[in-house]
């Protein structure tokens, strides 16, 4: 009798954050329908005005998805350089030492700093600097939130690679030594191939890190509606539009910000996904 | 000259773990040229260290240490760059692990291709062909040359990574327990192998089946907590070994 109600307790619990999910999707769509009726779903996602003039309402969510984008593929690619050296260092050249685990245990410490301190630092550190090199007269825009989103999904990049890293099986490298290989050419020739798949499905999941974050990117990115014409120019991501906005938004405008809100979620959610499902297979092989 | 200086020489040849314990212990041994000779012992008697210690891969770990002296053609090994060592003694290890992400053909030129060497490709073709064909392999992937390695049975995998080995043209061949991951008939294949090999080839082969060791070697070792306690003939070793404790190992009474 007491199993039976463990197990209904459990299925219940369990039930929850699926119909949570729903759920979200379901408020989502509803709010968002409003703007998608009114603008056409692929009107909305390829206009770029947005303004409020009343009679005379335009919303588009380019600009915010062209903003999201060049930030997180900015990021992705300052964060490569720092994040393999770091993956390599705890999961082959220093495998199991003090070292690698002081290193790793400070690297994961860094995905723990709440994104408001990564956004100060941006923002009175970074873009100060940024100024004063004359790289954008403003100093904020893309390329200042792309850096600080870097340095927040390094981490994450880190850690899974180097878990597909250490999973190398010690057979093939010491195979490949035998033959009279150096280190760097096992990396090269036998480590970076045969975890390959991992290492780009951890940068799939980073990716996926940095589609959502807001706070850093609201408070570095600029907040300017348009699309940027360069990586030093002000613009906009998805997220930071909808957190500068909600507040004050109402009727058309609030259902244009829930429907570029369900934009993300699909986007994150598919990005997720392939990241899991890549990973889930080269964990088998 | 050359038929006097052994192919192989180990000289006092130490290797320990730790600082404590010794894994192999004093280890003297001359190896003669074209022979199988092969080490026997139970598990944890030294006799994988003893093999890795040929190809310097305990240099891999910083905390094992090699003492001694391990003579190739009279050329102290421990003092050579390891990357020459290992180009010259070549070895296959216990379980068959051609590289994943490469195909046959591939598998057979990774020691050049991972040692920055081009060749051309009629050197490739030329020693694709001869490799696999030295270990009867030929026939069997001529067509499928460009499939992933790990497509083949356990047993044509050894015999490719045998081929691997034996592409960069090793005086020796180290052997860690080569079939012990084989059924029965990929294990008398490869043994029929090492037979032909060894007009070509030096062997060194860590068995723990002594039926193999009977079969195959001409010389065997028998060792027992790190000390090497006899070395000679393969046949007269198993009629009548000079030490108690082969003796009560060929016997089935220690193991």
């Amino acid at each position: 009798m007491n199993d039976k109600l463990y197990k209904v307790l459990l299925f219940v619990a369990a039930l929850a954050m699926p119909i949570v999910c729903g759920g979200v999707v379901y408020a989502l769509v509803t709010d968002a329908y409003e703007a998608f009726e009114h603008f056409g779903f692929f009107k909305f996602l390829t206009s770029s005005e947005w303004s409020y003039t009343e009679g005379a309402e335009q919303y588009g969510a380019l600009p915010f998805i062209t903003g999201t984008l060049m930030t997180t593929l900015l990021a992705l690619i300052f964060c490569i350089p720092f994040s393999l050296p770091v993956a390599l260092f705890v999961g082959e050249y220093f495998k199991g030492t003090k070292t690698a685990s002081v290193l790793s245990t400070v690297t994961d410490l860094l995905a723990g700093i709440p994104s408001i301190i990564y956004g100060l630092w941006g923002f009175y550190t970074l873009r100060p600097l940024i100024m004063a090199l004359n790289i954008s007269p403003q100093g904020s825009g893309i390329l200042t939130a792309s850096l600080v989103l870097a340095i927040m999904i390094v981490p994450y990049a880190a850690s899974l690679s180097a878990e597909f890293i250490k999973m190398v099986p010690n057979d093939l490298k010491e195979g490949a030594y035998s033959l009279g290989a150096t280190h760097a050419e096992v990396i090269r020739n036998i480590v970076f191939p045969v975890a390959g798949s991992g290492i780009f499905s951890s940068y799939i999941l980073a990716i996926g890190r940095a589609l959502g974050e807001t706070m850093t990117v609201t408070m570095l990115i600029g907040n300017t509606n348009n699309i940027p014409d360069s990586i030093t120019s002000t613009g906009n991501s998805m997220a930071s539009i909808i957190a500068n906005q909600f507040g004050e938004a109402s009727d058309l405008r609030f259902s244009s910000l829930i429907a570029i809100g369900l934009v993300l979620f699909f986007i994150t959610a598919i990005i997720n996904m392939i990241g899991k499902i890549m990973i889930k297979r080269a964990r088998i092989s | 000259m050359e038929s006097i200086t052994p192919i192989l020489e180990f000289n006092k040849t130490c290797v320990s773990y730790t600082k404590q314990t010794m894994a192999v212990k004093y280890v003297s041994a001359a190896i003669e040229r074209n022979t199988i000779t092969a080490i026997m012992g139970p598990s944890g008697c030294g006799k994988s260290t003893l093999l890795r210690a040929v190809n310097l891969m305990h240099n891999l770990y910083p905390n094992i240490r090699v003492d001694g002296e391990i003579l190739l053609n009279g050329e102290n090994i421990l003092s050579m760059e390891p990357i020459d060592v290992r180009r010259r003694v070549g070895m296959v290890f216990q379980r068959p692990a051609p590289f994943p992400t490469m195909s046959i053909y591939d598998n057979v030129l990774s020691g050049y291709a991972l040692n920055g060497i081009r060749l051309s490709k009629t050197d490739k073709d030329e020693t694709v062909e001869r490799c696999l064909k030295s270990v009867a392999l030929w026939d069997e992937v001529k067509d499928v040359l460009n499939k992933k390695g790990t497509f083949l049975s356990g047993g044509q995998q050894q015999r490719l990574c045998i081929a691997r080995a034996l592409a960069m043209k090793p005086d020796v061949l180290l052997m860690d327990e080569p079939t012990s991951a084989l059924d029965p008939i990929a294990t008398a294949h490869i043994e029929e192998l090492m037979q032909e090999l060894q007009k070509d080839v030096t062997i060194l082969i860590v068995t723990h089946n002594m039926g193999q060791a009977m079969r195959i070697s001409s010389k065997s070792m028998f060792m027992y907590l790190g000390e090497l306690v006899e070395y000679g003939n393969t046949d007269a070793m198993f009629s009548n070994p000079s030490d108690e404790r082969t003796k009560a190992y060929l016997t089935g009474k220690m193991g």
